[in-house]
C-alpha cells in the first residue's frame, strides 16, 4: 500500500472530527465483555482466536440497540490462578460485566467462585465439568455448550450399546478428567457394564502415552476411554495406531479441530459428540460461513461457536433489562438470563435451567472415511440425536444448592 | 502367566522397551545441550524450541516442496543449525563475558518467541505427519508389539551418540574443542580460531536437537509444544548426568527413560516427577551430578 501525501493530510483531518464524534456518543450506556481463553497452550484451538472471533460475531450480528459493547480479550494459560486474577481484574478495575468462553474445568471453577464474590456474571463455554451446574453451581454462573455428562450419555452410552460393556479409562490428571471418568463410568456401570481400571496421565506434559495404552490393552478391556482432550487425545489416537492396538478407543471429548489435525486417514470410523457442527443445518452454515469470513481456513467445533451463542442471549438479556440494570448485579442479570428462551444460529431454540445449565439436543458423530469427505472440513456423519431435555444430567441428581432453595 | 511384583512379566518388558525409546530422545536432546554447555558456558533454553523447529521444518519440506522423510533426516539439521549459528552470532555470542543468567534469560526469551511465532500461524493442535513407508508396520516380540518406526528410533539415536562421542573424544577437532574448554585463551594462542569453532558447537548442538525434532515429527504430533513438553525433563537429565558431561547425558537419557516406563506402571501420577525425585537425591550425594567433576 502506497501513502500519498494527501491521504496522509486527509487522515490527519480525518482525526479531530472522529474524536468529536466520540465524545457526541460518550453518553451511550457501554457494556463490556471478557472473553477468557487459552491462546497459548495446547486447547487454543479447541477454544482461543475462534472463540474470540465468534465473541466479536455476535456483537456484530446484535447490531446497534442503544449501547455500546466492548470486547476484552485474555489467555489464562490453563492456570487456575492466572486466570482467576485476571477476572478478577477485570470485574474490579476495567469494569467487565461478563465472562464468557472461560476456559477448561480447573479454570472454570475458580472463575466461577469470583463471579460469585463479586457478584458479576460468568458464562463457561470451553470447560467440560458437570460440577459447574452440580455442586458447585452458583446464581452468578451458566454453563452453556456441553458437560461431561453429555459426553458421557451420547458417546459412552453408544459405545456400550455397541458391545463395549468393560472399559479401561486413560484420564487426564485434573478436575476435567476426573469428571468425566466419574460420569461414563456411572453410565457404564448402570448399563451393566464394567470399569476394569484406568491409569491417571499427568497434564500438561504427558507426549507419550504409549505405555498407558499397552496397560489398557493389557487390562482386556472392550473399550479403551480418552477422558482426556486436544493434543492428548491426538497423542493417543496416533500411538494406539502405531502399537497396533486394536481395542476400540472411545474420544469421549474430541472437537472437529482434533480429527483436522490428525487426518481422517487416522480418524475414521471414530465416534464423538459435539453440540454443533458447521455443516448440521441451514443455521449452522449460515453461521459458519459469516464466521469463516472473519477467520479462514478454520471450521469452528462447538467450544469454538459456543460464546457466539451466550454472548448474543447475554446481549438480548441486556437489552431486556436495560444496560443500567443489567450492570447493577450479576446474579439478576443472570436471573434475565434463565427467564428468556434461547435461539441463534448455532444451537437454535434452547432455555436456560434453573441450576445454570443450558439445555440443547447433543449430535453423536462418526468421521467419514478419506472417500466419503467431499473436501475440507466435511468430516462427520450424523449417528443419533440425544434430545434436548435428555442430553443433560436431570436437576434433581446434580445436588445443586440453588435447586433445593 | 509369568508375575514379576504383581506385574504381569510381559506387560514389564513391554514397559522397559518404551522406557529405552523415551531415553533415546533424552539422550540426543541432552547430548546437544552437554556439549553446548561444555563449550560455551550457555544454559540453551531455547533447545526445546529448536527441537520443535526440526519436526516443523521436516513438515514444511514435505508440504511446501514434497521433500519425503530421509532427505529431511539430513536438511532440517543442516537448516535449523544454520538458524542456530545465526542465534549465536547475532545474540548469544554477546554475553560470553556474563553470568550465566544473562544466557539462560536471554535463551528462554528466544524460545518463548519462536513457539509463540509458530503458534501464531500453525495453530496448537499439531500436524499430521506420516511414518516412512519404509518403516511403516510392527514386529510382534511375543510379549509386545513394537513398532518399526520405534526400533528405528533407538538405532539412529544411539549409531548418533556414538558418533559424536566418537568426534569429541578421538579426533582432533574434538581434541581442540576440549582444549577450549579448558582453557581458551591458550588455544587462541596456538592460532586456532577458537570463537569460529564455538559457533560451529553451538550449531552442531542445535542440528542435534533438530535431527531428534525430525526423529520424533511421525510419533508425536508435530506442535509447536511439543519442545517444552520436553526440555524440563532434559534439563534434569543433563544435570543428574553432569553439566557438560557427554557420556554422562547419554547414560542418564538411557537410563531415565527406563525409570520413568516403570513409575508409569507402579504409579502413573507420579510419572513426570519421578525425574525431579531422582534429580533431588543425585544432587545430595553428589552435586557435581553422576558423571561429572565438581571444579
Amino acid at each position: 500500500m502506497s501513502l500519498s501525501r494527501r491521504a496522509l493530510l486527509g487522515t490527519a483531518a480525518a482525526v479531530p472530527a472522529a474524536a468529536t464524534f466520540r465524545s457526541a456518543r460518550a453518553q451511550r450506556p457501554v457494556v463490556k465483555i471478557g472473553v477468557l481463553t487459552d491462546l497459548s497452550g495446547v486447547y487454543q484451538d479447541i477454544v482461543g482466536p475462534l472463540a474470540v472471533e465468534s465473541t466479536r460475531l455476535a456483537v456484530a450480528d446484535f447490531g446497534d440497540r442503544g449501547f455500546d459493547v466492548e470486547v476484552l480479550i485474555g489467555d489464562h494459560q490453563n492456570k487456575p490462578d492466572i486466570g482467576s486474577n485476571l477476572v478478577r481484574q477485570w470485574y474490579d478495575r476495567d469494569g467487565v460485566d461478563i465472562v464468557v468462553e472461560g476456559g477448561s474445568s480447573a479454570v472454570a471453577l475458580a472463575v466461577s467462585g469470583v463471579a460469585r464474590d463479586k457478584n458479576k456474571a460468568y458464562i463457561n463455554s470451553g470447560g467440560a465439568t458437570s460440577d459447574l451446574t452440580g455442586t458447585q453451581c452458583n446464581a452468578n454462573t451458566l454453563h452453556w455448550t456441553y458437560d461431561t455428562y453429555m459426553l458421557a450419555k451420547s458417546t459412552g452410552a453408544a459405545m456400550v450399546k455397541a458391545g463395549g460393556n468393560s472399559w479401561f479409562f486413560i484420564t487426564a490428571d485434573y478436575a476435567f478428567g476426573h469428571a468425566l471418568t466419574r460420569d461414563v463410568g456411572n453410565f457404564v456401570t448402570q448399563a451393566g457394564g464394567r470399569v476394569l481400571g484406568g491409569v491417571r496421565t499427568p497434564f500438561p506434559g504427558t507426549t507419550d502415552f504409549s505405555s498407558y495404552l499397552l496397560q489398557a490393552q493389557a487390562s482386556g478391556a472392550k473399550v479403551i476411554g480418552l477422558a482426556n482432550a486436544g493434543a492428548d487425545t491426538t497423542n493417543c489416537i496416533k500411538q494406539a495406531k502405531e502399537f497396533g492396538i486394536t481395542t476400540p478407543l472411545a474420544g469421549l471429548l474430541m472437537f472437529i479441530s482434533d480429527v483436522h489435525s490428525l487426518g481422517l486417514d487416522t480418524c475414521q470410523g471414530l465416534v464423538l459428540t459435539e453440540s454443533f457442527y458447521w455443516n448440521l443445518n441451514d443455521r449452522t452454515r449460515a453461521f459458519s460461513d459469516r464466521l469463516w469470513k472473519r477467520m479462514p481456513n478454520r471450521r469452528a467445533g462447538m467450544a469454538n461457536a459456543g460464546p457466539y451463542s451466550s454472548t448474543l442471549h447475554f446481549l438480548k438479556a441486556v437489552q431486556a433489562m436495560g444496560p443500567a440494570e443489567a450492570k447493577k448485579s450479576g446474579a439478576a442479570l443472570i436471573a434475565q438470563m434463565k427467564k428468556m428462551p434461547t435461539d441463534d444460529d448455532v444451537h437454535g431454540q434452547g432455555i436456560i435451567r434453573e441450576d445454570g445449565r443450558k439445555i440443547h439436543p447433543a449430535y453423536l458423530f462418526q468421521v467419514k472415511k478419506p472417500s466419503e469427505s467431499k473436501g475440507p472440513w466435511d468430516y462427520y456423519n450424523l449417528l443419533g440425536t440425544t434430545p434436548a431435555d435428555e442430553a443433560f444430567r436431570p436437576m434433581k441428581d446434580g445436588n445443586c444448592p440453588l435447586v433445593k432453595a | 502367566m509369568m508375575m514379576i511384583l504383581g506385574i504381569p512379566a510381559p506387560l514389564l518388558f513391554g514397559q522397559l522397551l518404551l522406557g529405552v525409546v523415551n531415553g533415546a530422545f533424552y539422550a540426543l536432546m541432552s547430548l546437544g545441550l552437554a556439549i553446548i554447555f561444555g563449550m560455551l558456558n550457555i544454559v540453551n533454553f531455547a533447545h526445546g524450541a529448536l527441537f520443535m523447529l526440526g519436526a516443523f521444518t521436516a513438515w514444511g519440506l514435505l508440504n511446501y516442496a514434497g521433500i519425503g522423510y530421509w532427505w529431511a533426516l539430513l536438511l532440517a539439521p543442516l537448516i535449523v543449525g544454520a538458524f542456530g549459528v545465526l542465534l549465536e552470532r547475532l545474540f548469544i555470542s554477546k554475553l560470553y563475558k556474563l553470568d550465566h543468567l544473562y544466557g539462560l534469560l536471554l535463551t528462554f526469551g528466544l524460545a518463548l518467541i519462536l513457539e509463540g511465532l509458530v503458534r501464531n500461524y500453525y495453530g496448537s493442535s499439531g500436524l499430521p505427519y506420516r511414518i516412512p513407508s519404509q518403516l511403516q508396520g510392527a514386529q510382534n516380540l511375543g510379549f509386545m508389539i513394537m513398532p518399526n518406526y520405534r526400533g528405528w528410533v533407538v538405532l539412529a539415536a544411539i549409531v548418533m551418540c556414538v558418533i559424536t562421542w566418537l568426534v569429541i573424544e578421538k579426533t582432533s577437532i574434538g581434541a581442540k574443542l576440549r582444549a577450549a574448554t579448558e582453557n581458551a585463551p591458550l588455544v587462541q594462542s596456538f592460532g586456532i580460531n577458537v570463537p569460529l569453532m564455538i559457533t560451529l558447537t553451538y550449531g552442531a548442538g542445535v542440528a542435534l536437537a533438530a535431527f531428534a525434532g525430525v526423529l520424533a515429527a511421525p510419533i508425536y504430533s508435530v506442535n509447536p509444544n511439543m519442545g517444552a513438553n520436553f526440555i524440563i525433563v532434559v534439563f534434569a537429565v543433563v544435570v543428574i548426568g553432569g553439566m557438560g558431561s557427554i557420556l554422562g547425558s547419554i547414560v542418564t537419557g538411557f537410563g531415565l527413560g527406563i525409570v520413568e516406563g516403570l513409575t508409569r506402571v507402579f504409579y502413573p501420577e507420579g510419572s513426570a516427577t519421578v525425574i525431579f525425585v531422582v534429580m533431588v537425591i543425585v544432587l545430595l550425594a553428589r552435586p557435581a551430578g553422576l558423571f561429572g567433576r565438581a571444579h
